[in-house]
């Protein structure tokens, strides 16, 4: 991860700070997280690019919450198989966290790391919050 | 660990016993005179109730691991920001949000430092925020919350069908025997199936009434919590509707029992070993003593804080019982509170010292008969007869929800599980000053803990 790069070459840690980007429950009781820019952020990364990173977040978590003919048929068979069958596949819902973990991997890569950013996978933190730090930005010798 | 986990073996031994003396003394006589489908039944039944048994006791109901110092700290920053920073006694935090039409009121937990998602709560017995969280039952020894609650629903209904059956086959047998040999000498053959009757007899009403109130909250899409609370019911007013309910009774059950069942949180964060120092939290099920990160120097073996609990409270409970005074300040204080409650501060526990078993309200009065209800008093009393009354007391000041027993108080955070086991606990304030200190350098605890104890005196 670019993190580590950057920690393992500079001689000091970067000094960071973070921000948490809390769940939206308005739609109930599914995985969404708020789309409201913070305001920390606003030299580091636009609005927009950030929005669109939290959205597609957000339709990917309910694509594993999604209750569909798939879903219920994938119940139905653990429960016939007395729940055996995950011995031997994975949930519907584990394949898209997998999804998401490499989109997080994707956007930590190619726009993130480069703006001194990091966002962590809200499942390391229960699903509560996306956890983006905020590393300091030494070329523009901004003091955080 | 064992206390509360008394009554899932009890729950054990009754099935366990039962049906085997049904399989023993009574499937010869049926198998042989009837048929011999009858034991079959029978025995997937029984493999069918003890597998979903297992599996709800031993799975993870959805716990919801605690916020990380970070995010505590932002969490507390956000409220005092928006609180205006009224310093010692902040207010109530709670957020409301807008669900589908309904004002719902999102809690803060203060032992878990997040706010609590929409239909989550916090088991004192668990001591961990559970997501759609139904009950703790304590004949399955777990709460029971959105990812076992399938399971608890299907062992409870087949345990009604095994009970039955049971029931049924054994009354038939011993009428069989009656009309060979005569009723008493039927008895005395199969002394055996008089004991099978009284417990099915006995467990039929209460399992059978507990599987059609699951099938209605299922149906309505409703967790116990919320349908003791009347959450969602017409009497809170005309336009007081379930937010949650998709409408139809057959997608609620779908969603309720074939819906996709997500990943167990806390076991996932035993693969995480990022900034705090952590302890692999333990995967699954009853080890409910719970899976935290910033609590970790807190963690102890779970006995070991049961038997610094009963101590605690041994020591506490004296003093309380003869006071009679505001008891709620009292289980909230902490020692650093000694200046607004200077004649509780020889009581006060230290440490994460919002942790008093306090969760356990008090057993309702006019609850349905309902199993798990009913056997919520037994560990109650178990745990804490020094406080029982002293909940009489706290009930009313914290919430109207007087009904509510195992459904518990959200204001009230952990129970017995969160105490620091490490030190003896105690009386001086020096001992408690001395295991303070990883909690003081919070300073967040502080203020959650004042703010508890405004909670509670109000």
């Amino acid at each position: 991860m670019a993190e580590t790069h950057s920690l393992q070459d500079l001689q000091q840690p970067p000094v960071s700070s973070k921000v948490f980007v809390q769940r939206d429950y308005s739609s109930g009781t599914i995985c969404k997280f708020q789309t409201k820019f913070p305001s920390e952020l606003d030299s580091r990364i636009d609005k927009q690019q950030f929005e669109e990173t939290i959205q597609t977040l957000n339709n990917l978590y309910a694509e594993a919450e999604k209750l569909g003919g798939k879903s219920y048929l994938e119940g139905c068979l653990a429960c016939l198989t007395a729940y055996t069958i995950f011995l031997c596949m994975e949930t519907h819902y584990e394949k898209v966290l997998k999804k998401i973990a490499r989109f997080i991997k994707d956007q930590n890569e190619k726009i993130y790391a480069p703006r001194g950013l990091l966002l962590t996978d809200p499942i390391e933190r229960g699903l509560r919050v996306v956890e983006i730090t905020i590393f300091e930005d030494r070329s523009i010798g901004s003091g955080r | 660990m064992a206390k509360q986990t008394g009554v899932f073996y009890l729950t054990l031994v009754l099935i366990l016993v039962t049906c085997g003396l049904f399989f023993v003394f009574d499937c010869q006589f049926l198998a042989l005179q009837l048929t011999p489908i009858i034991p079959v039944i029978g025995g997937v039944l029984f493999l069918f109730v003890l597998g979903t048994l297992l599996r709800t006791s031993f799975s993870d109901p959805g716990v919801l691991p605690r916020a990380t110092p970070d995010e505590a700290a932002d969490l507390e920053r956000q409220i005092d920001v928006a609180n205006g920073s009224t310093g010692y006694r902040p207010p109530p935090r709670t957020k409301e949000v807008v669900i589908n039409g309904q004002t719902v009121k999102l809690k803060y937990c203060f032992t878990c430092k997040i706010f609590r998602p929409p239909r989550a709560s916090h088991c004192s017995l668990c001591d961990n925020c559970v997501e759609r969280f139904d009950h703790h039952c304590p004949w399955v020894g777990n709460c029971v919350g959105r990812r076992n609650y399938r399971f608890f629903y299907m062992f409870i209904l087949s345990l009604s069908f095994l009970t039955i059956f049971i029931f049924a086959f054994v009354i038939t047998h011993i009428i069989l025997r009656s009309h060979q040999s005569g009723f008493l000498t039927a008895l005395k053959d199969s002394p055996a199936s008089v004991l099978e009757v009284v417990v099915c007899f006995f467990s039929v009403w209460s399992i059978v009434g507990l599987s059609g109130f699951h099938t209605y909250l299922i149906s309505s899409n409703q967790t116990t919590n919320e349908d003791i609370k009347g959450s969602w019911s017409s009497k809170r007013g005309k336009d007081n509707y379930n937010p949650y309910s998709y409408g139809n009774i057959f997608t609620n059950c779908c969603a309720a029992l074939c819906g996709p069942i997500p990943p167990s949180l806390i076991d996932r964060r035993g693969f995480i070993q990022p900034d705090a120092p952590q302890l692999t939290p333990p995967t699954n099920g009853i080890t409910m003593y719970g899976s935290t990160q910033s609590q970790q120097s807190h963690m102890c073996d779970q006995d070991q804080c049961i038997q610094s609990t009963k101590f605690v409270l041994q020591a506490a409970a004296t003093p309380l019982l003869q006071q009679q005074s505001s008891e709620p300040v009292i289980m909230t204080a902490c020692p650093e509170n000694g200046a607004p409650l200077p004649g509780r501060a020889s009581l006060s526990l230290g440490g994460p010292c919002t942790s008093l078993p306090l969760g356990q309200p008090t057993p309702p009065t006019s609850t349905p008969s309902l199993s798990c209800h009913e056997a919520d008093m037994l560990p109650i009393h178990g745990h804490s007869h020094t406080h029982t009354h002293s909940h009489n007391h706290i009930h009313p000041l914290q919430e109207q929800v007087a009904h509510h027993h195992y459904l518990t108080p959200e204001e009230v955070p952990s129970p017995p599980g969160m105490l620091h086991c490490g030190s003896p606990m105690g009386h001086s304030h020096a001992v408690q000053a001395s295991f303070y200190n990883p909690a003081s350098q919070d300073s967040l605890h502080e203020d959650s803990v004042r703010g508890l104890v405004k909670l509670s005196s109000v």
